[in-house]
């Protein structure tokens, strides 16, 4: 469990902002920062991981004390245990990607090296200076990094943000599959809906260093709850009118799905939004495919 | 021909480019990455080589180290030091004449690293002393070599700080820009055309071997 109360003044792009959390973040959990850029998402991540010093508050994690400034305690960041994944990746130019993941674990947590390499599938790659690689395999490389030392907390900053659909998504089971098995507390930063929808138990929306709303992510981003037994998200490719009613192509995943609406529903839809697209009035049928 | 100029230079040289490598790379570092009020007194001191005339270093040199005088005094005595008219006394002028050769190149590189790289090898628990070692200094190798170089080849090529401090004493102090200076003063323009020729051929060598690496042309002629 993570609790984290903090202040910090930040000098962000539109003046000076003053950041104050109050979090409580439960063991296992998968939690998503949201937020306009400038809205402090990175600095928390950042003053979580010991990079970033608040100004005031408190911070500990299953009992035991990170930062107090009353105590004047502030646990360096080697100390903490976390994974980090940062936006640029921050793999080591001069090693290859098994050095990499060697120099992390160190003498203790060699055995793990292997295993991991394994489980995110480069083991084609290993041999590669990271500046052969592409960014979803860099990004592959920076998630086992992170995972060398078996932390118990993984701070993902901005993890997805440059890369396509297709990998993408791999990336996105990837996270999940470690968040599970490595029994995480998983924090990361995403404006992707879909993402945040497909891999978050709850989000957090900062706005100008506040909390502006924190809950599941069906609650955040629908105006009404939805209790559909079939729930995809999408973006919104086109909107057809077709006699009184609309067809609205959805991009699902990599599939192309034609969805019949009534002019209520598409009110204030646009090409490119996100949307939800549920059912729950029929029977879904199985057929199998081969 | 006279070889003890030349091989003094070079032993000068080397000396002056280890010492300074040792020196400068706490100082690059702290320069690099601090914030502290003092930091832009520190960055000037280390630049007015660069702009002082050798001989205005040279001459306080020679009155702070002058057995005549209290420091000097007691170096002799505590220490067993004499700096004027001294080997030593040449490379201690030769380290601070040259610092800003070794510590620009060195602080660049190392501001120009992302400050994730750092941060990544904190998270994993890594010290600063390790940081530094395993994943920064690996990453400016070309600044490395420049500062080497530049410091090598610019204690080579000193000469007021040296005539001060070192005079002109055969096999201690009279290195080869001394001894060009020396030749001609006494129309000797055969010796001095050697040591000339000697020193640019060399430099010129030097220097191109590290446009050569730091370029990328080394590798490429391997591959």
């Amino acid at each position: 469990m993570i609790s984290c109360a903090i202040e910090k003044r930040l000098s962000a792009p539109g003046g000076e902002m003053h950041l104050a959390l109050d979090l409580q973040i439960r063991k296992g959990e998968l939690v998503t920062l949201y937020g306009e850029s400038g809205a402090g998402k990175t600095s928390t991540l950042r003053m979580l991981a010991g990079l970033m010093t608040p100004d005031s508050g408190r911070i500990s994690v299953d009992g035991q004390l990170w930062y107090d400034s009353q105590q004047r305690k502030n646990l360096k960041p080697q100390l903490r245990n976390i994974g980090f994944v940062f936006q640029d990746y921050a793999l080591f130019p001069h090693m290859t990607v098994r050095e990499n993941l060697e120099f992390s674990a160190g003498k203790a947590n060699a055995g793990v090296v292997s295993e991991l390499i394994e489980m995110v599938a480069l083991g084609d790659l290993q041999h590669r200076k990271p500046s052969t690689l592409s960014g979803g395999q860099k990004q592959r490389v920076a998630l086992a990094r992170a995972l060398v030392q078996r932390p118990k907390i993984l701070l993902l900053d901005e993890p997805l943000s440059a890369l396509d659909f297709k990998i993408r998504t791999k990336l996105q089971d990837d996270i999940l599959q470690v968040h599970r098995e490595f029994g995480l507390t998983t924090l990361l930063i995403s404006h992707n809906l879909g993402e945040i929808h497909k891999l978050s138990d709850r989000v957090i929306e900062l706005e100008q260093g506040r909390v502006l709303r924190d809950g599941p992510p069906e609650d955040l981003f629908l105006s009404s709850r939805i209790s559909g037994k079939f729930k995809f998200t999408g973006e919104v490719l086109k909107i057809e009118k077709a006699e009184v009613l609309f067809i609205v192509t959805v991009l699902i995943q990599n599939q192309v799905v034609k969805v019949v609406a009534q002019a209520s529903d598409i009110k204030g839809l646009r090409i490119g939004d996100t949307v939800l697209v549920g059912s729950k009035a029929f029977n879904p049928v199985i057929y199998k495919l081969n | 021909m006279n070889w003890d100029p030349l091989i003094l230079t070079f032993q000068l040289a080397s000396v002056t480019t280890l010492l300074l490598l040792l020196i400068s790379l706490p100082l690059s570092y702290w320069l690099a990455y601090s914030r502290s009020r003092v930091k832009p007194v520190v960055e000037t001191l280390v630049s007015m080589p660069l702009v002082l005339p050798p001989t205005v270093l040279g001459f306080y040199f020679l009155l702070a180290f002058s057995p005549g005088n209290a420091f000097g005094q007691w170096l002799d005595h505590w220490l067993g030091l004499r700096l004027v008219f001294s080997f030593p006394g040449l490379v201690l002028a030769s380290i601070l004449y040259s610092l800003p050769f070794m510590v620009h190149p060195i602080q660049a590189g190392l501001s120009g690293l992302p400050a994730s790289l750092k941060e990544a090898s904190y998270v994993m628990g890594k010290s600063r002393i390790s940081t530094l070692w395993n994943v920064l200094l690996p990453n400016i190798r070309p600044s490395l070599l420049t500062g080497i170089v530049l410091a090598f080849a610019h204690t080579v090529g000193e000469f007021g700080v040296v005539l001060m401090i070192g005079g002109s004493i055969p096999g201690q102090t009279r290195v080869a820009s001394i001894a060009i200076y020396d030749e001609v003063e006494s129309l000797n323009y055969a010796s001095a055309n050697f040591y000339s020729a000697v020193l640019f051929v060399i430099t010129f060598a030097i220097l191109l071997l590290v446009y050569l690496i730091n370029g990328g042309y080394v590798k490429r002629f391997w591959r």
